[in-house]
């Protein structure tokens, strides 16, 4: 409450700086930041809208539903909606349903190509503005590590042996929560990325790899000899849950995103991460996830001008930093955001991203809605479930895969 | 009733058969417009679902993107999506016993005590209605996060299995209790099925207790003067007075089950909880939506069974009502 306080007494004073529009009226403001910390973080960005003779109506859907929703929605759209860019952004582009804000991006100078990139559709004009991103990384704490005299593993088998060494110690070493299908998806990625390269993962998820080929099998097969030193059930738990028993001293060690830290607000000096060890020297160290949140355009807002104004304004550092002082668990995608409030966690989230050559975006970033929605979440949910049963998981993987990629 | 037909008879008979042109107007409003809802809402959505099942189309694009593709999408359901659809078809049916043996029974129970006039009969009647009436959002927060959370849910800390290496993976368990062959009732969907009892049994108790108000209390003050005991009174004579009641419970019973759904879609519909419902809403709906055909397909099946089901139920109802 008091960081929340502090967070919105400096957003109001730094709006000096954006210009008013000239637009009026009513704005519909659809928004998936539905837990209480990034709730708020987003009131706090909306609030800092310069242009007062715009009222911003925010309808807030539980994360998860969102995304559920997305294609209904995006029917009866509201003006202004919060996305994910990449593939899951080209896929609605392509069919019409998102606005075209070329125009806004032409007095955009302060976000990269790369991110650029990434909120372009197959046509070639820009669908999103991005607003932050964040790594995928081993999230530990660092007090707990000091005080057992662990090291920050490099390699696979110092990582196993970290493991270990852990369960000697009474912890369980990796935090699991794979309710809601995806969190899975994030160890899958970083494996796959760590054993078979960047380009595999990209060919893989616009369909062109082979779910059975040796690769993907190698994939799992690593996988197998690691699940036994993550928490059990996991398809039943929550991320939330899984954060916590971290935070709690139960567990060692968690992969996910650097939202983690929503988990955390209690005890963010407490936090920190090291990127997946690497397992294949071919590849390195040399991708991570990072995928990529931003806002789109409804095909047909009922207020364009408005609309506009806004994405332009969630493209300035302002606005970008005025969420991420409040809610610390990403990066701005801005080059003028202003760094000097971030934390530990967010400096290190910066420099991993800019060190890394290669980023991917998540698994339901890179591919087909349907394929990762329909097929991914509930293969390696019944992979985490029956490990031994990986041999008709990926073929069925396959055949559907087929199935839906023509 | 008996005494208003009666009364009624003379009347039908000295009736002049022919309707003034007030009658016409009532009658046809009165009986045209609830078949115009009816054939709108009702039977154009099902003759679609039946048509589109047969096309592919991702439900974006206008209707002129809609291209015809045969059986297509059923050969895809049984061939590719096939453990899907059987373990779906599985879980609902399972659904089907579970909610006659269990909270059809207990909800009717809960209702004839309720009829009793017991001291705070209304608080009770509340306290078992309101899972009907919460939103599928609280449903889902108060099952995952108050009742099965495995480290600080309710069932867990009872049973003080929330230490790390001892926890219960409630809704996450897809293993089977019962195997048959490759596909069988799982764990996970044993636990919601409590869920699923939660809320049915609060919507039959008080459709229940709807019905016993009307059960005139001249025909109970009969059997006890006769000598029936409670549980002879509820067989022999009550049960059977509410005969378009119970007829009305079983088909929502079946139909309950059948088109299951908020509740697992709340939990983010984990493996091990297929339903057919589920299905076609991942398919026409959700993030991987836009598959109308093989949405549709899906919905067809589901319209089979219902049909299906409901059409034995009834017959088989009807067939005892005309032994009798």
């Amino acid at each position: 409450m008091l960081l929340g306080g502090t967070g919105l007494a400096s957003a109001r004073g730094r709006v000096g700086s954006t210009p008013a529009g000239s637009a009026s009226g009513t704005l519909t403001f659809g928004s998936n930041y539905s837990d209480e910390i990034p709730r708020t973080a987003m009131q706090a960005v909306l609030d800092g809208f310069p242009n007062d003779n715009v009222e911003v109506r925010v309808n807030t859907v539980d994360h998860n539903s969102y995304q559920e929703n997305i294609t209904n929605y995006l029917q009866q759209p509201d003006d202004v909606m919060a996305w994910f860019t990449g593939y899951r952004l080209q896929f609605f582009a392509a069919q019409g349903l998102v606005g075209d804000i070329t125009d806004v991006w032409e007095g955009i100078d302060n976000i990269g190509d790369n991110f650029k990139a990434t909120c372009t559709g197959e046509d070639g004009k820009q669908y999103m503005v991005p607003f932050y991103n964040y790594p995928w990384a081993v999230h530990y704490k660092p007090s707990l590590f000091e005080e057992h005299g662990f090291e920050i593993p490099t390699t696979l088998d110092e990582l196993t042996a970290l493991a270990t060494e852990m369960q000697g110690a009474g912890l369980t070493p990796f935090s699991l929560g794979n309710d809601a299908a995806w969190p899975a998806m994030g160890t899958f990625d970083i494996l796959n990325m760590r054993i078979n390269g960047y380009q595999f993962h990209v060919d893989l998820m616009a369909g062109e790899g082979e779910w059975t080929s040796d690769e993907v099998r190698e994939v799992f097969a690593t996988w197998e000899t690691l699940l036994p030193f993550h928490q059990s059930g996991p398809n039943g738990r929550t991320w939330q849950e899984a954060a916590q028993a971290l935070n709690a001293g139960e567990t060692g060690m968690m992969l996910l995103g650097t939202f983690i830290s929503e988990q955390f607000a209690d005890n963010l000096d407490d936090l920190a991460f090291f990127p997946f060890p690497e397992v294949n020297p071919e590849h390195g160290m040399d991708s991570i996830d990072a995928p990529i949140d931003g806002f789109m355009m409804a095909a047909d807002p009922d207020n364009e001008e408005a609309s506009k104004e806004m994405l332009a304004y969630l493209a300035t550092g302002e606005a970008q930093i005025t969420y991420l002082t409040l809610n610390p668990g990403s990066v701005a995608v801005a080059s003028d955001a202003d760094q000097s409030g971030y934390t530990d966690l967010q400096l290190a989230s910066a420099e991993l991203i800019a060190e890394t050559p290669n980023i991917a975006q998540f698994l339901d970033r890179d591919t087909n809605p349907e394929f990762a929605a329909n097929v991914m979440g509930d293969a390696l949910a019944d992979f985490l479930a029956d490990p031994g049963s990986i041999d008709s998981i990926l073929s069925d993987v396959e055949e559907r895969k087929q199935v839906i990629f023509t | 009733m008996t005494v208003t037909s009666t009364r009624l008879r003379p009347d039908r008979r000295s009736r002049v058969r022919q309707f003034s042109t007030a009658d016409r107007v009532a009658l046809t409003l009165l009986i045209g417009i609830p078949t115009l809802i009816h054939v709108a809402f009702v039977w154009f959505p099902a003759v679609a679902t039946v048509v589109l099942s047969f096309t592919n189309w991702n439900g974006i694009v206008g209707v002129g993107g809609i291209r015809f593709v045969g059986f297509r999408n059923y050969w895809e359901i049984f061939t590719v999506f096939e453990s899907d659809v059987f373990s779906a078809a599985i879980n609902n049916g399972v659904l089907v016993v579970f909610l006659f043996l269990g909270p059809t029974a207990v909800g009717v129970f809960f209702a004839y005590l309720l009829d009793k006039n017991l001291r705070g009969g209304a608080i009770y009647q509340s306290i078992f209605y309101t899972p009907v009436v919460l939103s599928l959002a609280v449903v889902g927060f108060i099952w995952r996060s108050v009742m099965y959370s495995p480290r600080q849910g309710l069932i867990s800390t009872v049973l003080g299995r929330t230490a790390p290496g001892n926890q219960i993976d409630w809704l996450g368990d897809r293993s089977h209790l019962l195997s048959i062959g490759d596909y069988g009732l799982s764990k996970n969907f044993v636990a919601i099925l409590a869920a699923m009892a939660w809320r049915h049994v609060g919507y039959i108790m008080v459709l229940y207790l709807a019905g016993l108000k009307s059960v005139d209390t001249q025909l109970r003050e009969a059997a006890a003067i006769d000598g029936c005991n409670e549980w002879q009174a509820f067989k022999r004579v009550v049960f059977p007075a509410m005969k378009p009641v119970n007829v009305v419970v079983g088909v929502i019973t079946v139909i309950e089950a059948l088109r299951a759904f908020d509740i697992v879609f709340a939990l983010n519909s984990p493996r091990g909880m297929e339903l057919l419902s589920i299905l076609v809403t991942d398919n026409l709906i959700g993030e991987g939506g836009g598959n109308v055909g093989r949405g549709s397909a899906y919905g067809v099946v589901l319209l089979l069974l219902c049909v299906g089901f409901i059409t034995w139920y009834l017959a088989n109802h009807f067939r005892r009502e005309q032994a009798r």
